[in-house]
Formats: C-alpha cells, sequence, structure tokens
C-alpha cells in the first residue's frame, strides 16, 4: 500500500481563561489509498483531526506533531501560499452542510468553473464542460440547468454532490469529509455514498471519512479510528469494528438500539476516566 | 381508552398558490398509556402533526381529540396540563437567559402550583439531575442534560400525554441512549402516552408499539412494530426506508435514473 | 465558600438564583475587563461621573460670575486653568459644571429612546399582522426625516430648553432602536423556547416581557452606547443653534457656539469644551465596543 499521509503524535491545543485546552492529544495514523473513517462523539476532537491536517486550526488554537507529511512533503513546515495550493490541489474537504460551503450569490455553474480554473489554465468553454462532466459523475441528471441554478434551489442531497463534484475538480490525492451526509435522509445518503465510493474507488485517492455513526463506517470504510477525548483508543478494520475490543467502542455500539435486536433498556455507557489516558494504540494493526 | 385520536387531518401553510400542504388526510388512534411513532423523511410533516396538535401550525381542517374531548383552534390550560411536547433540539429549546430554576419555576407557575421548592426538586431529581444543576444557564450544561431539563419542563405540570419531536437527533449516541432509557422509565412511572416523531427507525421501534409511515404529508401505512421488526412491511416505501437505514452503501453502482432526485423548493 | 471570593463567583454550580445571577455578571465583567480600549473608556466615563457628582467642591470658581476685566484669557493665565470666554468666565469651571447637563442629557435619552424602541419594536415583531403593519409605518415616518431638522421643529414648537431638546432628540432616537427590537423579536419568536413557553399556556405580555426583552435589551445597550456619541453631538448641535440649553448655562454645545465669533483670535474658548465633546463621545464609543463583544447574545449558549 502506498503511504500517502503520515501523521505522528498530532496535537490541537486552544488556550482558555481556565488553563489550555487540549481538544487532539497525541493522534497518529497513516492514510494510503483506502477508505479510513474517524468515528467518536462530539468533543471527541474528530473534526479537529481533520482540519489540522488541513492547517485549518485557527489561531490562538496551535497545532503540533512530530511528523505531518504527505507524500514525503511535510505539511506543518509549508509557507501559507504553498499550503494554499495544497488544499485546493492535494487535498480537499467536504463538509457537513453544503449550503455553508457554496456562495449563495453565484450560480453552481460560475462557482466550479471558477473553481477549475483557479487549477488548470484552461478557457471558460472548456471548464465548462468539465463542469458538466463532472456533475455527470455524481449522477447529477440535467446538468445544464443545475449549472445555471443558485445553490438554494439545491435539495441537501444535491448540494452535496455538487460539493462532492467541485472537491473533484483538483483530482486530489486525499479527500477528507466531515460529516458529509448526516445532514441527509437515509435514501439520499445511501446515494451520496456510493457516488463517493465509486470516485475514490476509480480514481484511487484516500479518503478522510469524519463520522459520529458507527453503523455507517464500518459498512464504508476499510479501516476505523475510534476517538476519545482527543485520543485514539482504538484501531481497527471496520469489518471487525462489531467485534471490538475496546470497552468505550463496546459501549458505543452497545448503546444503539437495534432494528432486528429488540432490548427492554439500552446499555448506557459508563465511562472510564483512565480511557483518556490510555496511550493512543495504533499497534493493534 | 382512546387518548390521541386524529381523523382527515390536513394541515397547511400559505395561501393561494403558495400554499403548501404538509399533512393530508392523516388518521390515527393511539391509546391510553401507548407509545406511537410518527416515521418518515424531512419534509414528510411529522412534525407537523405535532405542532397542529399542540396548536403551534394554526391552520388544518379535519377533526383531533385528545381523552374524548375534541380540539378547536383554541387551546386553553386544561389542554397544557394534559399534553406536553419535548423539542428536537435541546440547544434551541430552552432560553438561553435563564437558570433551570427560572425555567421550571415559571412553567410551574403557570400551572398554579404553589408548592414551587419541592416540585422543582423533585423534577430535577425525576430526570436524573441533582440540586446541583438548578441553578444553572444552559451554556453551563451539556446537551443531555439540556434534554433532560426540557423533559423536567415538560413533566412539570404532570401530563398524560408527551409528544417527543425527534428528542435525540441532536445527541451522541451513548447520551441517546441515557435519554431513552429516560423517557421509558418515566412512561412506566408515570403512566404516560407517548407520540414520538423520529427519522430514525430504530429508535421508533425501540420506544413504540406501534408505526405510522409518512411520506409527502401523507400515512402510507400504520404497522405495529414486530411487522417492522421481520420486515413484513406491505408499502413499497415502507421497505425502501426499511432498506436504506440499515444498508448505507448499495452495492450495485448508483441508478442513474432515480425517481427520488428533485430540485427542492424550500 | 465564602461569599464574594472569586472562586464562589466563578463557579459552575451556583446555589442560588443570587449567586447564578451574580456569577455570570461577574463572568461578563471579566471579559470586559480584558478589553484595554473599553476600560479606557469606561474610566473616562467614571471620571466623568465624578466630576459632575463633585462639580461645586473642585471648579475653582463660580461658572456663572463675569469678570469683564479678565475677559478672554488664555489657556494657563493665572487662576484660569483654561482661560476665560468673553464674559470672563472661568471655562474649567464651565467645562466642571457642564458635565452635569451631558449627562443629564444622556441619561434621559438613554431613559427615553431604546424603552419607546423596545415597546414598539416587540410588540410589532411579535403580534405582526396589522399592528406590525401600522407600527413600522409609523416608525418609517419618524426615520424619514432629518434627525436636526425634526428635533428643530419641535423645539421651535414647544419653545427652546434643555428638556425639550432631549425629548426632541429621542422622538428621532427611537426609529432604530424598534427596527432592531422588531428584528431580534421575529428571529426570537420562532424560537423552540418560545414555543415550548407557549405550550404551558403563557399569553403574550408574558411572553414578551420575560422572555423577549431580556434577550433584546442587550444588543439595545450596545447600540445605545455606540449612539451616545451621536445623542451628545446632537444636543451640542441644538446648543450650538441656539435652540438647547439657553445661556448662561455652560451646555458644552452652547459653549462652542459663543466661543464661534472669537474662534479665529481666541481659538480656546471654542476648542476646549469641542475636545470635551470628543472625549465623552469616544468614550462611550470604546465602551459600546466592549460591550457588543461581552453582550452579543449570539455569541453564547453554544
Amino acid at each position: 500500500m502506498t503511504l500517502l499521509l503520515d501523521v505522528q503524535n498530532l496535537w490541537v491545543r486552544f488556550p482558555t481563561r481556565s488553563g489550555i485546552f487540549e481538544a487532539v492529544r497525541g493522534v497518529s495514523f497513516e492514510l494510503g489509498k483506502e477508505r479510513l473513517g474517524i468515528v467518536g462523539e462530539s468533543g471527541s476532537g474528530k473534526t479537529m483531526t481533520g482540519r489540522a491536517v488541513l492547517r485549518l486550526i485557527r489561531p490562538p488554537g496551535q497545532v503540533t506533531a512530530d511528523r505531518m507529511s504527505l507524500d514525503g512533503t511535510e505539511l506543518l513546515t509549508l509557507p501559507e501560499r504553498d499550503m494554499r495550493k495544497m488544499r485546493g490541489q492535494r487535498i480537499s474537504m467536504i463538509m457537513q452542510d453544503p449550503k455553508f460551503s457554496l456562495n449563495p450569490v453565484m450560480t453552481i455553474g460560475q462557482q466550479m468553473v471558477e473553481a477549475y480554473r483557479v487549477n488548470r489554465a484552461v478557457g471558460r468553454a472548456e471548464a465548462m464542460q468539465k463542469s458538466l462532466d463532472m456533475l455527470r459523475a455524481v449522477s447529477i441528471r440535467d446538468p445544464e440547468r443545475v449549472l445555471r441554478a443558485y445553490p438554494h434551489e439545491m435539495s441537501g442531497g444535491m448540494g452535496q454532490r455538487i460539493m462532492i463534484a467541485m472537491m473533484l475538480i483538483p483530482d486530489p490525492d486525499i479527500l477528507i469529509a466531515d460529516e458529509p451526509t448526516s445532514a441527509l435522509d437515509v435514501s439520499v445518503q445511501g446515494q451520496v455514498l456510493t457516488i463517493m465510493d465509486d470516485l475514490v474507488r476509480q480514481r484511487g485517492m484516500g479518503l478522510i471519512f469524519i463520522s459520529h455513526d458507527l453503523n455507517l463506517v464500518a459498512q464504508f470504510c476499510d479501516r476505523v479510528l475510534i476517538m476519545y477525548a482527543g485520543r485514539v483508543v482504538e484501531t481497527c478494520k471496520a469489518s471487525d469494528l462489531h467485534d471490538a475490543g475496546h470497552p468505550y467502542t463496546r459501549g458505543l455500539l452497545n448503546s444503539l438500539p437495534q432494528l432486528d435486536r429488540p432490548a427492554k433498556r439500552l446499555e448506557a455507557l459508563q465511562r472510564d476516566p483512565a480511557w483518556a489516558d490510555a496511550p493512543g494504540d495504533g499497534a493493534a494493526l | 381508552m382512546t387518548a390521541l385520536a386524529l381523523s382527515g387531518l390536513n394541515v397547511w401553510f400559505g395561501d393561494g398558490p403558495a400554499r403548501v400542504d404538509a399533512v393530508r388526510n392523516a388518521s390515527f388512534t393511539v391509546a391510553k398509556g401507548e407509545s406511537f411513532g410518527l416515521v418518515g423523511e424531512s419534509g414528510s410533516g411529522k412534525s407537523t402533526i405535532l405542532r397542529a396538535l399542540t396548536g403551534l401550525a394554526p391552520s388544518w381542517s379535519g377533526a383531533m381529540s385528545v381523552n374524548g374531548k375534541t380540539l378547536g383552534h383554541r387551546r386553553d390550560r386544561d389542554f397544557f396540563k394534559t399534553v406536553q411536547m419535548v423539542f428536537q433540539d435541546p440547544y434551541a429549546a430552552l432560553h438561553p437567559r435563564h437558570t433551570v430554576d427560572q425555567v421550571l419555576s415559571e412553567t410551574l407557575k403557570l400551572h398554579g402550583f404553589r408548592d414551587t421548592e419541592t416540585r422543582i426538586l423533585s423534577l430535577l431529581d425525576g430526570v436524573g439531575l441533582g440540586p446541583a444543576f438548578r441553578f444553572r444557564y444552559p451554556h453551563q450544561l451539556s446537551g443531555g442534560q439540556r434534554q433532560r431539563v426540557a423533559i423536567a419542563r415538560a413533566l412539570a405540570p404532570e401530563p398524560a400525554i408527551l409528544l417527543l419531536d425527534e428528542p435525540t437527533s441532536a445527541l451522541d449516541v451513548s447520551v441517546q441512549a441515557e435519554i431513552l432509557n429516560l423517557l421509558m422509565d418515566l412512561r412506566d412511572e408515570h403512566k404516560l402516552t407517548f407520540l414520538m416523531v423520529s427519522h430514525n427507525l430504530a429508535v421508533v421501534a425501540h420506544m413504540c408499539e406501534r408505526i405510522a409511515v409518512m411520506q409527502n404529508g401523507e400515512i402510507v401505512e400504520i404497522m405495529p412494530v414486530e411487522a417492522m421488526r421481520s420486515m413484513q412491511v406491505t408499502h413499497r416505501y415502507t421497505a425502501d426506508l426499511l432498506n436504506d437505514s440499515i444498508n448505507y452503501v448499495r452495492s450495485s453502482p448508483v441508478d442513474p435514473s432515480p425517481s427520488v432526485e428533485r430540485v427542492d423548493p424550500d | 465558600m465564602n461569599a464574594l471570593s472569586r472562586e464562589w463567583l466563578l463557579t459552575d454550580t451556583p446555589t442560588s438564583r443570587m449567586h447564578a445571577r451574580m456569577s455570570s455578571f461577574y463572568k461578563g465583567w471579566l471579559a470586559l475587563r480584558s478589553n484595554t480600549l473599553a476600560m479606557f473608556g469606561l474610566g473616562i466615563l467614571v471620571f466623568l461621573l465624578a466630576v459632575a457628582a463633585f462639580a461645586p467642591w473642585i471648579s475653582p470658581h463660580d461658572p456663572f460670575a463675569q469678570d469683564l476685566a479678565n475677559r478672554l484669557q488664555p489657556i494657563g493665565s493665572d487662576s484660569h486653568l483654561l482661560g476665560t470666554d468673553s464674559l470672563g468666565r472661568d471655562i474649567l469651571s464651565r467645562l466642571i459644571y457642564g458635565s452635569r447637563i451631558t449627562l443629564y442629557i444622556v441619561a434621559l435619552v438613554a431613559l427615553i429612546a431604546p424603552v419607546a424602541g423596545l415597546l414598539v419594536g416587540t410588540v410589532s415583531g411579535y403580534i405582526g399582522g396589522w399592528t406590525d403593519i401600522v407600527l413600522m409605518r409609523i416608525t418609517d415616518i419618524f426615520l424619514a426625516f432629518p434627525r436636526l431638522v425634526l428635533a428643530l421643529a419641535f423645539v421651535a414648537a414647544l419653545g427652546a430648553g434643555i428638556e425639550n431638546a432631549v425629548l426632541a432628540i429621542s422622538l428621532t432616537a427611537w426609529p432604530p432602536y424598534a427596527r432592531i427590537a422588531r428584528a431580534e423579536t421575529l428571529t426570537i419568536r420562532k424560537s423552540d423556547y418560545i414555543s415550548a413557553i407557549k405550550l404551558q399556556g403563557a399569553g403574550p405580555i408574558r411572553i414578551i416581557t420575560k422572555h423577549i426583552w431580556p434577550l433584546c435589551i442587550s444588543s439595545l445597550i450596545v447600540r445605545v452606547t455606540l449612539d451616545m456619541a451621536g445623542i451628545i453631538l446632537a444636543a451640542a448641535g441644538l446648543g450650538f443653534l441656539g435652540l438647547g440649553a439657553q445661556p448662561p448655562s455652560p451646555e458644552w454645545g452652547a459653549m462652542i457656539s459663543e466661543g464661534r465669533r472669537f474662534i479665529l483670535d481666541h481659538w480656546w474658548v471654542a476648542t476646549v469644551p469641542g475636545l470635551a465633546i470628543f472625549t465623552v463621545s469616544l468614550a462611550f464609543n470604546l465602551l459600546g465596543d466592549g460591550l457588543r463583544d461581552v453582550l452579543d447574545p449570539k455569541d453564547e449558549g453554544r
């Protein structure tokens, strides 16, 4: 497996009035051409990890790491200008709600053409043609009409597909998707995931899929990191997630109501303060 | 005994060409002590039914009755003593400038209770929050704690019927389990009738004995939970919904002619 | 825990209603204190309050005592630190007494305009329909008048004087507050916590006064503080035009107006009260900016 992203001992800290808040505490992982899931509850540091890789943590937040390299290029020491290029062309990110990621006063066509021309020196007509191809690639029928539409005319599922299309324009090596489907209905969620899955596989990209939904990640990803209190408490193959060993992962799984297994009471998660101290154990795989 | 009965309920917003029919010809009954679930995707009208019941959606036609009493377009205090509601987003359901104490004492006073002091403490105790939480502001509480306060507020007038509008969809799964357990305990303790709305089939199946599936403002199927668990459903949409919520990723490539695709008017 | 200690105030588990309120107030104060510029503004205003309160004891001369032999003395002359005006009155003393008038105007306008605006705005926003249309059109009419011209007309009708000037300024100052309050009410009234209290059977009066007002007030306080500079200037403008405070009252605007005749040869007579107006306006603006950071309800709760 080719190694795309190598993150070792990543820390994200925010100074507050009552001391330093550590959002991410010594997270290490490697990403090849695979689908890596990061799961955890709110506040577990999963989103901060994704943002830290893109260096999107704003001051006063601080990011440190022993190593955070993409294809051998160290990202932490890269000048901001090169990093911006990196963000456009090598790593892309899809956010939870497409409504906040698209400019409401520009048509989708204008935004896609602009995104394309920032990355490649091509004419308008060619950029337009490529945008149409992209929209077709994410299974949008009638792409001509969509290009002329404004973001508010799109449903959530369409918006998220357009975001995926835009993120794929520069043909990135890595796609970071932060809860890309949690604002969508289940039927639409399935479509969006399938599209994302096909594209990642066809193009041989690395995907970091951040989610709170264990079942979703278990079905969709190859490998899963489980985060708790800013640390990785467990790493396992997605197919083995339901036999996970860490009590936190087990607790999360057991607390879910199951359609096929009725239970009188759900198992409430008993939190052990020791989990927060346990070292991030990536050696299990 | 019937706690809630709806027949031929239509709810709409706006007038003339801008009129949107959110609920069309919905009919169901909920027996006393029963838990009834409404599932569907966003925009299917499931929450609108709750809003019409509580009088928060003013334009409706059809018939609604609570404990055999037919509802008009105005709700009186007696109604609010019988029916209460827990909202979806615990972050939006509490006044940001009111402490837990203010929220509960105002509610109790509005319902004419005198012994607010003891009642506040027993309400907090009943939802698993100690007296230490009494004087906190919402921003000093976690999402699960806020939802517990919202449940305490709904229980303050000692209602018989509790309407639950996606009470756990904004919460983490471990917190969801705690809140669902709490609701089950309260139901047994206070002999409550639940009408629960959710997009999560597993949650509704866990809580409810009978379930109605809604699509585009209409109830397409009402079934007992056992039928849902064993996948014995009659309507195609229900089958799709069940399949989607169990299998996220489809094995086949995306069907390029999906009928679900649409450009949303909103 | 002993009362009023730092730990007591910063606790996350208050033990009484009072405790909770004081604790949240103290946290706001800590946030404001970390803003140096806002504290600078607050310092100036506290100083102004002290000067106004102790005016008879700290002013070196009687502000009304004329001394034609010593008229138009320059800054730094014997016993007249800031010089004298055209009638030989001590400018420093007049400035000190003038601070009382300035504070009086500020306090009155701050009492009338935002309260009227809050009332109109929240009722209009909450009830909606015809009430909203009528109230907002009235607001529009007042907004359409040029501020000083309306104030002029008002003073002309009622007669010149500080109280009438204050009324005139308030009359032109309330519409923006009504607009703000209405806009806030429109978003608040759709929120779940308002629905929740409706489900407890609360009526519109209770909802507006107990649930909507507390959320509108903080943004109004910020806006009033930021507008204070404009109000002081409007009062000074009316004074300058001879329609506000009447001579020999040491109102700052009126002082500039009197000094205008000598501005080329005796610049300090008009400049010193001008600087005073500038300083106080600036102080209000700095404080308002800091308050906005602390009080803005959009930043908290989540």
